[in-house]
């Protein structure tokens, strides 16, 4: 969720004329996953197309408004900030060829309902629990409208809604609503976990990286048409404009069980630094943000805020048994660093946020759904995306640990255990709660804008 | 601790693995016992010898000596550095040509701890690193673009992926990085009582 001005230090976008970044076409680029606008307020509303030629028209004035890397990366006040994407089921109710869509990769044209068994989607996360159609094969687009405000975000959705309403055969199969959390100066989530800590940077791009985020990435592992981390990758959509400049991203939106994450760490702690040890445990964090690896033994808030500090630590040398960062812990899971291969080829960009009103500290559980709908960005579904949730999240026996998922996200039963290495006897808790429930996702295809007004006019 | 528990798609994460106790599997024709997916297609089982793959192809004619030079290829790779196939968490690799008919095949036996299907894409670049890659060049069928294309050569793998009807192990379910954690200990304990002497 964009909730932070740019002014804060997160990495943004800053387009220089370097050579590097003359490589990047900003202008064809879909603002998304390439810089944040300074927005408070989103809205993630999903489509279907009950006739390509309603489809294709909804798009046609749609285009213009879709905001580009080079627009909302230099700031202008007038800039757009609508986001488009398009389910494999979507392209084709456009009526994109089965030849072109037999060109995009397997994993994108079945969806994540299908896949969702490889992802470790089962039980209360299964697709047949999803909420808004996501797992329909009715979904065909997503349209992301960013405001800088709740009253702006109210406009954009008027607006919308009275353009859906000329175009025939497009209609609204649901829709999510997403604000910052108080207190506002900096991004969080419903548990209190300070976010957007570690993000990667995009080689040309101009943005230095925080230490220990690692060197800028090639674009080609974000963006299809270029260069990736091993060289010119093969078998991309078709024809060539449609792989110009796009990306997939994955949606998820996870439901945050905040009563359920309190009464766990009140459980698991007496006194309230316990509890604070404890939730930092589970993340590999503490909710300031202070990592675990540099500060094991008492929160650091100054650091945690520090963005030249708070990235900058690896695993093998700094923690290998998992003292400070358990092994098993969210952060060490979804970013292994230095211990894990071929890192650059597993990096992606992380973008969303929170919806739902946020739980008041000492309230009980109120039962409204509340939690983060996130999207993963980056050009291979099923080595990027698909990896982190098969083998980081879900794999039970992710760096030998036999009968873990991750704490924080993972698929929790009731069955899976958590350990934390601790002198001079480890802790175990087994029986971990779920924390977090996925009610839906999808997987999205990004199209350039060239490609955009090729899938407009077929 | 005579015991490890690991859910894997074989069997259910209730039973528990006794490493003292020798343990045979058979296992179906399709190579699992229900079918579950991973990122590329069905999961194989764990079974009391590991994970494991046995890939067997056709090789392209004349080409046999070329392949026999990749044996020395990985030894000198492997003597120079080490622990350069880490990432594929093994126990063994065996290498075999053979005839049949005219033709020559080439067996590729793999045996290892970890599902092939979670580090496919580590594997195909961890081949192309040590340049054992060009070995599979010399196999019909495989195809020209495996390097920037790896569901292409997952393809290749599954399609010539002859499963086992029945493994063995005589300590069944056991690590290699449990089998050296063990000696490492063996030998520290075997120091310290000579020191002690």
């Amino acid at each position: 969720m964009s909730t932070v001005q740019p002014s804060e230090g997160i990495p943004g976008v800053l387009i220089e004329s370097t050579e590097a970044a003359a490589s990047l076409d900003f202008d064809d680029i879909q603002h998304f996953l390439m810089s944040r606008p300074p927005a408070r307020a989103a809205r993630y509303e999903f489509l279907t197309f009950a006739s390509a030629k309603g489809g294709r028209a909804w798009l046609t004035g749609l285009i213009d408004k879709v905001g580009t890397a080079k627009a909302v990366g230099s700031n202008v006040a007038d800039a757009r900030w609508v986001t488009v994407g398009f389910t494999g089921n979507g392209l084709r109710a456009l009526g994109l060829s089965e030849e072109s869509l037999a060109t995009f990769p397997e994993e994108f044209r079945q969806g994540m309902g299908a896949r969702a068994d490889i992802l470790g989607l089962t039980g209360t996360n299964d697709p047949g629990h999803w909420v808004g159609e996501l797992a329909s094969p009715n979904l065909h687009a997503i349209v992301i409208l960013f405001a800088r405000d709740v009253a702006e975000r109210e406009r954009c959705r008027q607006e919308h809604e009275k353009y859906v309403r000329e175009c025939e055969g497009v209609e609204l199969l649901s829709a999510l609503d997403l604000e910052g959390i108080p207190p506002f100066d900096y991004a969080h989530e419903h548990f209190g976990y300070r976010d957007r800590l570690s993000q990667p940077v995009i080689e040309g791009t101009g943005v230095e990286p925080t230490p220990g985020s690692g060197p800028p990435l090639k674009a080609g592992e974000f963006f299809l048409g270029y260069p990736d981390e091993e060289g010119s990758p093969a078998g991309m959509p078709q024809p060539e404009t449609l792989s110009q400049n796009g990306s997939y991203v994955a949606y998820l939106r996870i439901e945050e069980h905040v009563g359920a994450f309190r009464d766990f760490l009140r459980q698991h702690g007496e006194t309230p630094e316990q509890q604070e040890w404890v939730a930092a445990k589970l993340m590999g964090r503490w909710r300031s943000g202070a990592p675990l690896v540099v500060t094991p033994d008492q929160d650091d808030p100054a650091l945690g805020a520090d963005y030249s500090r708070n990235n900058d630590f690896n695993y093998g040398t700094m923690d290998p048994h998992g003292y400070g960062c358990p092994l098993g812990s969210h952060i060490r899971r979804m970013n292994p660093r230095d211990t894990a291969a071929n890192m650059n080829r597993r990096k992606m960009i992380r973008r969303g946020g929170t919806y739902g009103p946020p739980l008041p500290e000492g309230a009980p559980e109120d039962g409204v759904e509340r939690g983060i709908a996130a999207f993963v960005g980056c050009a291979s579904l099923v080595r990027q995306f698909e990896f982190a949730m098969n083998v980081w999240a879900n794999d039970p026996n992710f760096h030998e640990l036999g009968n873990e998922r991750d704490p924080i996200f993972g698929t929790q039963d009731g069955t899976f255990d958590m350990t934390i290495p601790k002198r001079p006897i480890r802790k175990k808790i087994t029986g971990l709660t779920a924390f977090t429930t996925i009610r839906g996702g999808a997987y999205f295809f990004l199209p350039g804008i060239r490609a955009l007004r090729y899938l407009a006019s077929q | 601790m005579a015991t490890t528990a690991i859910e894997t798609p074989a069997t259910p994460k209730e039973k528990v693995r006794d490493w003292t106790k020798p343990a045979a599997m058979a296992i179906p024709k399709e190579g699992y016992f229900s079918q579950q997916n991973g990122r590329y297609g069905p999961i194989y089982p764990r079974t009391p010898a590991c994970y494991g793959f046995t890939i067997i192809a056709k090789i392209k004619p004349g080409r046999e000596e070329t392949i026999r030079a990749y044996g020395t290829t990985i030894e000198n790779a492997i003597g120079e550095v080490p622990d350069a196939l880490a990432t594929l968490k093994l126990h063994y690799l065996r290498w075999v040509l053979f005839d049949i008919g005219k033709d020559t095949y080439f067996m590729y036996q793999g045996i290892f701890d970890t599902d092939f299907d979670k580090y496919t894409e580590d594997a195909v670049a961890l081949f192309k690193s040590l340049g054992v890659n060009t070995v599979f060049e010399n196999l019909e069928g495989f195809p020209e673009d495996w390097k920037t294309n790896v569901p292409a050569f997952v393809k290749f793998v599954r399609e010539h992926q002859c499963p086992s009807f029945l493994e063995y192990g005589e300590y069944p379910y056991v690590t290699a990085d449990q089998i050296k954690k063990a000696l490492k200990l063996k030998a520290a304990f075997s120091q310290m009582l000579d020191l002690m002497q």
